[in-house]
């Protein structure tokens, strides 16, 4: 358990200084953004409004940066996020909205490319030097392509050339939002697309990482034991598959960030009603407390994710648990 | 050293000539360019053919034209950012993982903390609030990518470092009594060749994702001609949906074909650094030449070392294999 406080700790003090660069990037960057903003606001909202971004900003220059740092802080903790300019609603209230369109798109699509990859991988580790080599050289490529770019090609294939999957957007607009089937099956059919997107751009990452683990796995001992002890090709290969499969778990706290920073840009693509589209229409905007709420969101669930796949982590790596004890 | 001991595998050959290329093409691509990027004096929406080797875009520009100018700026920028982040990475790193105790400590939390906040949020939050006028300057752009691609590079080295740290060879440099960013810098430093240029690879590789991106979504000055500021205008103007592939394909595939070159030469390194990888990236014809069973399923890759490959001294060889 040591080993999660650890971790706990980093991410708490990770969250702190994402939390700090917020607050003091509009304060530290030439020009003052932060008097603009209200100045090009005066007249369009309401002065509650340009209270509570004010506010968010932690209160007025004539205090010291300090208290207006406290006053951020205390903000942030009673979910003021400021309001958003263009959609002149409170940031909370907008993200409510399109964080469970991102989490379910991104979350699905990291699960499924990871145990795609995960498995092919190990497959192509261990029938090394056959034909399934040919797949190296085409996964890097893949790897290689941006992810929106990705999304773009196949949303002009599939999409609008061949009309197979329905584009633009997260469900059909005839019908209403709710927990009925016809829209959740609606949702899952607007998915499809993204999803496969994604998983087809971060799936090599997975692929040649288990590739390699496993060619250093099947040089082992207990590999070359298991088959003299008769075990069946299956067995042997999940064995081999099973140690190879520790760093990939290792590094998964790390690679949901950049999959997540890929993912956003395939919902602007789609003009999925999730985070990253949001974000597109704030930084086109100026929005800024609308960016930086998104910013903090992200990061937020990031972290969480990271503290989730570390739990993993520790579940299925005897070693790491032997090392809380001495 | 004597050779170069490079593995000479189609891969790396491969990596090499399309990294080459795109070097060739960042360097002469503006002088190469049939017409100015911004002349919109042609005819819109013009498909592929003679004149306009890759069609014209809806505001009748020339997109050959802006693919080859638009070279240089993406790729300069990503060296840039790759150069500065893998500086950053190899001082933390060496620092870290040399000098031990608090100083570790600090060092190692800070780039935990880099590699845990999400890389691309955290650039948007940043260049958003940067001034205009610096948006279109290479320089500070490369130099904010950096400081989000850095950590992992840092982390690697640190590790490696730790493992050097109590070679005999530092130790001796310790001992007659050379100063400590000497030992660092030019006993250990030197040794972690291999790394400090797969990482450089890699942040190149990741800048110029980042940047590309930050374009893409118009972060960027849109006065300065790059591939992702050509996939901005081919979004915003609706090309994928109005069927106009020839807009945004040629810098995609450009920005794919990058990638693809740096990360072949990666390969070439990671095979460099772990022999067992060389084996088993042999074509059939080759492990046959090598005497090598067909195919490998048990016991251990061969290590294998062709003629013009083995290494001169043994103390060479051990330096840079351990992993």
């Amino acid at each position: 358990m040591r080993i999660i406080g650890r971790r706990l700790l980093l991410y708490v003090l990770t969250a702190w200084v994402a939390i700090s660069v917020n607050f003091l990037l509009p304060h530290l960057m030439p020009g003052n953004p932060i008097q603009t903003l209200i100045g090009k606001l005066q007249g369009q909202v309401t002065p509650q409004e340009i209270e509570a971004i004010r506010l968010s900003f932690g209160g007025g220059i004539d205090k010291g940066l300090l208290s207006q740092y406290f006053t951020y802080i205390d903000q942030l903790f009673h979910g003021n996020l400021g309001v958003s300019i263009t959609l002149s609603s409170p940031v909370s209230t907008i993200l409510k909205a399109s964080v469970p369109w991102t989490i379910g798109l991104i979350g699905v699509s990291t699960l499924l490319s990871f145990l795609i990859g995960t498995v092919s991988g190990a497959l192509l580790g261990w029938t090394r030097g056959s034909r399934l080599d040919a797949l190296i050289p085409t996964a890097t490529f893949f790897q290689a392509i941006p992810y929106f770019f990705l999304a773009t090609v196949m949303l002009l294939i599939f999409g609008s050339n061949l009309h197979w999957f329905p584009v633009l957007g997260a469900y059909s607009q005839n019908l209403h939002p709710g927990w009925t089937w016809p829209f959740v099956a609606s949702a899952f059919r607007y998915a499809e697309l993204p999803v496969v997107s994604i998983v087809l751009s971060s799936v090599a990452g997975w692929m040649l990482g288990m590739r390699n683990m496993m060619i250093t796995v099947a040089a082992e001992d207990f590999v070359l034991m298991s088959v003299a002890m008769g075990l069946s090709k299956r067995k042997v290969i999940m064995t081999a598959a099973r140690n190879a499969v520790l760093p990939s778990i290792a590094n998964l706290s790390l690679a949901i960030g950049l999959v997540v920073s890929g993912a956003l840009l395939v919902e602007l693509v789609f003009n999925y009603p999730g985070v990253g589209d949001l974000l597109l229409n704030a930084v086109q905007n100026e929005d800024y407390p609308l960016i930086q709420g998104i910013f903090l969101v992200i990061t937020l669930a990031v972290l969480a994710a990271n503290l989730l796949a570390d739990v993993v982590y520790l579940a299925l790596d005897p070693r790491t648990r032997t090392e809380t004890v001495a | 050293m004597k050779s170069i001991r490079f593995p000479r595998s189609p891969k790396v050959i491969l990596g090499l000539c399309i990294v080459g290329f795109f070097v060739l093409l960042t360097i002469f691509g503006p002088y190469l360019a049939p017409y100015s990027p911004d002349n919109t004096s042609f005819a819109p929406n013009l498909t592929p053919s003679a004149h306009h080797w890759f069609g014209t875009t809806s505001l009748g520009q020339d997109i050959f034209s802006q693919t080859l100018v638009g070279a240089r700026a993406t790729i300069v920028v990503a060296l840039i950012a790759g150069l500065v982040a893998t500086l950053l990475s190899m001082v933390v790193g060496i620092a870290a993982g040399y000098v031990g105790g608090f100083t570790d400590d600090g060092l190692s939390m800070l780039s935990n903390v880099f590699l845990a906040i999400p890389g691309l949020p955290l650039l948007i939050v940043i260049d958003s609030y940067l001034p205009v006028n610096s948006r279109s300057n290479s320089l500070v752009i490369g130099l904010v990518i950096s400081l989000t691609g850095w950590a992992w590079g840092a982390r690697v080295i640190r590790a490696q470092t730790m493992s050097l740290r109590n070679r005999d060879f530092v130790e001796a440099a310790r001992i007659i009594g050379e100063k400590r960013y000497r030992v660092m810098f030019f006993e250990v430093a030197p040794n972690l060749l291999p790394i400090l240029a797969s990482s450089l690879l890699f942040t190149v590789l990741y800048s110029i994702g980042a940047y590309v991106t930050l374009a893409y979504i118009g972060l960027t000055s849109t006065s300065v001609w790059n591939w992702g500021t050509m996939l901005f205008w081919a979004q915003g103007n609706n090309a994928p949906l109005s069927g106009e592939w020839y807009w945004f394909v040629p810098p995609g595939i450009c920005i794919a074909l990058v990638g693809t070159g740096l990360a072949l030469l990666n390969f070439g390194i990671d095979e460099f650094i772990n022999p067992r990888l060389r084996a088993a990236g042999l074509s059939a014809k080759q492990r046959r030449s090598l005497g090598l069973p067909r195919r490998q399923r048990l016991g251990l890759t061969p290590v294998v070392h062709s003629a013009s490959q083995r290494p001169s001294t043994p103390a060479i060889a051990s330096n840079t294999v351990s992993t």
